[in-house]
């Protein structure tokens, strides 16, 4: 219980310092609002999704090296699927992209069950497979995106009937955010699958001794960041309308994110509110320092030193609870 | 247990444990056997000399990844320490002259590995995200610094130019280098107090704390230990690749840590060695030559890459099972 | 189900063989268990006794034999599998998820809800919250909602792996009742322990393994402890060693180890004793008295919050096992899974502490070493055929390798936790010879054992620990079980013998 309130009350100081943040933005550029928050959640979609696969199979006890280059791959199927299709077919090719991604996952997961080989080492290798497979499908930036899947993630939410100032402020890249890790982690974390992928990253032979499943389950966690993978990717198209071969940096900024929002690594503990809102917290830090008109570099040093400082600390906190 | 009735593949699979060196020999020569099917006239000594001079530096960042991996540990800042050491080096020698500015590189590589080993043993983050955080802002740093010096340009030591591509008696030099390198670290790691300790720790760090060894000193010596060779490298691959760029040795990264995982060391630590790592950085370079050979795309040599990384692991993991 | 059960054994298991690569682990292992029954499942470490467990409850598949359950062929090849045919196991390693909280690890195993809440009542933890985290929970109640959960589903068949090994005696008396009452109910329990007096007090027969055989059936009656130990060791009877250790003449001035109300933790509270060299004393408590912080600050694996500590009459603090070790005291642990580097040599393993300082991480002294390691081993008659991984070793021999890691050091003050939990007679009379030799050596031992009669066995004088305080010192001769029980209990006065 008493664990339940820490774990919470790591999530709530997320949510605050993401307001602070928030706060300090508007200190330094008083005309920060509707625009501003929809480019910063538009920069952070492909992060958080990236994150969200990440930390499901965190949970579960492993971890994905190969998320980034999904990523790639399904960006670039969804692009060279969508270009020049109508509506219709890109309704399609959005269908064939998941599947995609869950079929990627699995394969990962099923290899680290049948081969028995560490998830580092499997994922490691995967993701020179990912990485060859999206430049074979596409062997420089190119390809397109359906205008309605661009506009899905772009400005404010307009409801008929609901004056433009109530909700024109929430951008529409949070929503689908939200709607979409909720639509595919919720029945999930509600049925017992949620409960076996818990079990097996908290301790896999007391699972296997009380009848889960473990293999599968292992799979079905992999599977399901696989499918996180392919939304980010799929969200990196729909944010440049072309898709990306290289995978972009998103491997280490989504374990930041997944031990910074409080999942630990090894398994069995955190939730997904937590990384989503490390994400933003690290995302909006980015920006300040842009609109402090810091030189990149520069703010890359600081983000990343933020990012390492934040696991130091977080690492020391763990360490400490351990003993006591 | 009971009785010991030895099957014949159950005595395969030990000798194979206890000693992983035959089966990739056996590996190593099945490769250069394709090779020599796919283009005889290719096989030469100045193809082997070739061969062993482009394994050195991934063998010894490879062996970055060896002694950490023993501890259970990874270092993925290596190609980073290696990128700036050769790069600090190249542009501060016209200024400072050759000695102080080796002397300032290796400097740069200690403070990474100082930042490391503060982060792992101190607070005990997991190494693959320190190391990985650590050359994120390294390479911050180093492009920063890259803005300001940019016009002072670049001096290329001849010593490291001799070392990195000479040969004497058709042999590379860097093996003055390498071979001296390679013996220490083979003998350290089982007759030296710290190399038994990266065993130790690997296999099971609570044991190893209960016998009196404060982990943070090994860990702290390690990762330092580690980010020193990887500058030397990184000084070394100066001298092969001859010009200096922001993203020198960091195509080396992953597969340091490939060759060190076919060279049969455990990533989860307290099993394997540097013979063995040796060995996979050969396989590995062997493996890219034949590559380059079949004019592969860059997409379809990463996938079969990935896959014989995946596979040697596999047939590993299945023989150590088999005891 | 019938009125009256057919006679027919619930449970039977014949010809079972299985062989793990060069290990023939199992030969022709057969367990045949009748309703209304508690079958003993026993045998030394590496008789096969867990290898069989594991394959009666589908952990493993067997090369050849069969196990029926209820006349069904149950070729179970998974734990659910053997569930489902009706054998629930409770493990010696509570098969709980540490994460999850009590309820959620009910789910996940589909058990009900009320009679698991039942049966916690009835052993001991009617207060147990369902939103409790297992990680939160002490081990003994970790094995209790074990028990009440296999207890809940019902099952025909309960196979309980040394259930009271880590239990306080007056839950070991409580689980005892409950589990006979099992069997009174017409269902069948696989009973698996070390203890006599228990396999005594519930069992109504005793299946014997050695070597991967089952060597013997046999109803159990008075004196039947013989007999079991004699097919156990294979004929060859072990002398009973209980020759009762008098008091030995003290250090008269300063004493190895002298703590003073040490206190640390909830569990902790007041603690002194003295440990003269050449003393072996022994620690007598129930389950949970504090004893593993005592020995946790020794070791310095925790501070103590309150209390002294001197060694040979120097104040000692230590903030690291290191600083324990500089100090002459040496712990085995309880889990010697926790101590051992299962993946390296025996001689790696052993030579460790050797190693642990700096100014010793340059060339190893190689013959120095080799001759160090093959004393300790001589010395502790550690069998090493299993050349390699001590992962190889059987249980007894791993505990010996746990110890022969200090004797190579040389041993000054040994910190003994519970060291012959869950391993076979012969080991176990081999550490208490070595403990006495050590200690007529001039070692200090201080022995934490949860076998009371071990205090006879191996100990000169035994301070009893209750509630976290040191609530008397009984010599060993006056060390009789009903005494250090009543002691342990808090019920005894302090018998006025002097420290």
């Amino acid at each position: 219980m008493r664990r339940l309130i820490e774990t919470n009350g790591w999530t709530i100081g997320l949510g605050l310092l993401l307001a602070l943040l928030l706060l300090a933005t508007r200190l330094i550029q008083p005309d920060f609002g509707t625009s501003g928050l929809d480019s910063l959640a538009r920069a952070a979609l492909p992060f958080a999704l990236a994150t969200v696969g990440m930390a499901v199979v965190v949970i579960a006890g492993g971890i994905d090296l190969s998320v980034a280059a999904m990523m790639a791959v399904a960006s670039v199927t969804g692009a060279v699927l969508m270009d020049g299709a109508s509506d219709g077919q890109a309704v399609l090719a959005v269908i064939a992209v998941l599947a995609l991604g869950l079929a990627m996952g699995a394969l990962n997961g099923a290899l680290i069950v049948l081969t028995r080989v560490t998830d580092i080492v499997v994922t490691l290798a995967m993701l020179f497979v990912w990485q060859g497979v999206a430049l074979l499908v596409l062997n420089a930036p190119g390809g397109g995106a359906a205008p309605w899947l661009r506009a899905l993630v772009a400005g404010g939410i307009t409801l008929p009937g609901v004056p433009a100032g109530l909700t024109g402020w929430l951008p529409r890249g949070v929503v689908f955010l939200t709607a979409v890790t909720a639509l595919i982690w919720l029945p999930v974390a509600r049925s017992k699958l949620g409960l076996m992928i818990y079990a097996i990253g908290s301790d896999a032979s007391a699972a296997f001794r009380s009848g889960v499943p473990v293999g599968r389950t292992r799979i079905a966690a992999y599977a399901i960041g696989g499918l996180f993978a392919a939304l980010g990717g799929l969200s990196v198209t729909m944010g440049t309308g072309i898709g990306e071969p290289i995978p972009g940096p998103y491997l280490l900024a989504s374990v930041a994110a997944v031990v910074l929002g409080g999942v630990v690594l090894g398994g069995g503990r955190g939730g997904l509110l937590g990384p989503i809102l490390a994400v933003f917290v690290l995302r909006t830090v980015r920006m300040d320092l842009t609109l402090l008109s810091v030189d990149p570099n520069v703010a890359a040093i600081v983000e990343g030193t933020i990012m390492v400082a934040v696991v130091m600390f977080g690492a020391v906190l763990a360490t400490r609870g351990r003993g006591a | 247990m009971t009785t010991m009735t030895a099957s014949p593949l159950g005595r395969l699979g030990r000798l194979m444990v206890d000693n992983p060196l035959v089966p990739l020999i056996l590996l190593l020569g099945a490769l250069i056997g394709i090779l020599a099917l796919l283009n005889p006239a290719i096989l030469s000594m100045f193809w082997a000399g070739n061969t062993i001079k482009i394994a050195i530096p991934l063998a010894m960042l490879a062996a970055c990844q060896t002694l950490t991996m023993l501890t259970g540990g990874i270092d993925l800042s290596v190609g980073t320490v290696a990128t700036i050491a050769a790069f600090v080096t190249a542009t501060l020698a016209p200024l400072t002259g050759v000695p102080a500015a080796v002397a300032l590189a290796l400097g740069c590589a200690v403070i990474v590995g100082l930042a490391n080993g503060f982060g792992i043993a101190i607070c005990r983050v997991h190494p693959l995200i320190m190391t990985l955080g650590t050359a994120l802002i390294a390479t911050g740093c180093l492009l920063v610094y890259q803005r300001h010096v940019i016009a002072t340009g670049v001096l290329i030591p001849d010593v490291l130019i001799w070392l990195g591509t000479g040969r004497s008696y058709g042999l590379p030099n860097s093996l003055a280098l390498f071979l001296p390198f390679a013996i220490l670290i083979i003998w350290a790691q089982r007759r030296s107090g710290f190399g038994r300790l990266l065993y130790a720790i690997g296999a099971n760090e609570a044991a190893a704390r209960m016998s009196g060894v404060r982990v943070w000193q090994v860990q702290f010596t390690l990762y330092s230990l580690s980010s020193i060779i990887a500058g030397v490298t990184g000084l070394l691959y100066l001298g092969q690749i001859k010009t200096a760029s922001l993203s020198l040795a960091l195509p080396l990264d992953l597969p340091s840590v490939a060759a060190a995982v076919v060279g049969g060391t455990s990533i989860f630590g307290g099993r394997g060695g540097f013979g063995g790592t040796i060995v996979g950085a050969l396989i590995l370079t062997v493996m890219t030559t034949m590559l380059t050979l079949l004019q592969m795309p860059e997409g379809g040599r990463r996938i079969l890459f990935g896959l014989i990384i995946l596979a040697v692991t596999a047939l590993l993991v299945r023989l150590t099972d088999r005891s | 189900m019938p009125d009256a059960a057919p006679p027919t054994a619930i449970l039977d298991a014949k010809g079972v063989a299985k062989r793990f690569g060069a290990v023939q682990a199992l030969r022709d292992a057969s367990l045949k268990v009748d309703r209304g029954q508690v079958v003993a499942l026993m045998g030394a470490n590496g008789a096969g006794k867990s290898t069989f467990v594991k394959i009666l409850t589908g952990v493993l598949r067997p090369d050849s034999g069969h196990v029926r359950i209820r006349g069904r062929d149950s070729s179970v090849a998974s734990p659910a599998g053997a569930r489902r045919s009706g054998l629930v196991p409770v493990y010696q390693e509570p098969s709980l998820i540490p994460d999850l909280s009590v309820a959620d690890n009910l789910r996940l195993g589909d058990t009900p809800a009320d009679p698991f809440r039942h049966w916690a009542g009835e052993l001991g933890l009617p207060d147990l919250r369902p939103d409790a985290m297992i990680r939160s929970l002490s081990l003994a109640s970790l094995r209790i909602v074990d028990l009440a959960r296999a207890l809940a589903i019902e099952p025909d068949v309960l196979l309980l792996d040394e259930l009271t090994a880590a239990l306080p005696t007056d839950l070991v008396d409580r689980v005892l009742r409950v589990v006979r009452a099992q069997a009174d109910a017409g269902r069948a329990v696989i009973y698996i322990s070390h203890r006599f007096t228990e396999i005594a007090a519930i069992c109504d027969r005793a299946t014997v393994l050695r070597d991967g055989l089952t060597v013997g059936d046999l109803a159990i009656e008075a004196g039947i402890e013989e007999r079991i130990v004699e097919l156990m060791l294979g004929g060859t009877v072990a002398a009973a060693t209980t020759g009762t250790r008098g008091a030995r003449s003290r250090a008269t001035d300063v004493p190895r180890l002298r703590v003073r109300g040490l206190a640390t933790g909830t569990r902790l509270s007041d603690v002194s004793f003295d440990l003269g060299k050449g003393e072996v004393l022994g620690v007598v408590a129930l389950e949970g008295q504090g004893q593993d912080e005592l020995f946790d600050v020794l070791a310095g694996n925790r501070r103590a919050n309150a209390g002294t500590v001197e060694v040979d009459g120097r104040p000692a603090v230590f903030t690291d096992p290191a600083d324990a070790i500089a100090a002459g005291l040496t712990l085995v642990p309880g889990d010697r899974a926790q101590a051992l580097l299962m993946s390296r040599p025996v001689r790696e393993n052993i030579a460790l502490p050797l190693l642990a300082r700096p100014r010793r991480w340059g060339a190893i002294r190689m013959r120095d070493e080799a001759a160090r390691v093959t004393r300790a081993i001589e010395r502790l008659q550690i069998d090493t055929r299993a050349q390699g991984e001590v992962r190889r070793l059987s249980g007894g021999n791993q505990q010996k390798v746990t110890i022969a890691r200090w004797i190579a050091r040389g041993v000054q003050t040994l910190l003994l936790f519970d060291p012959t939990r869950g391993i076979d007679i012969r080991t176990k009379n081999q550490i208490y010879a070595l403990v006495r030799d050590l200690a007529d050596q001039g070692a200090a031992v201080l022995f934490y054992t949860s076998e009371l009669a071990e205090v006879r066995l191996a100990c000169d004088r035994a301070v009893v620990i209750f509630n976290g305080r040191a609530v008397d010192v009984i010599d060993a001769k006056d060390a009789d079980e009903p005494t250090l029980m009543r002691a342990a209990y808090g019920l005894s006065e302090a018998t006025g013998v002097s420290t």
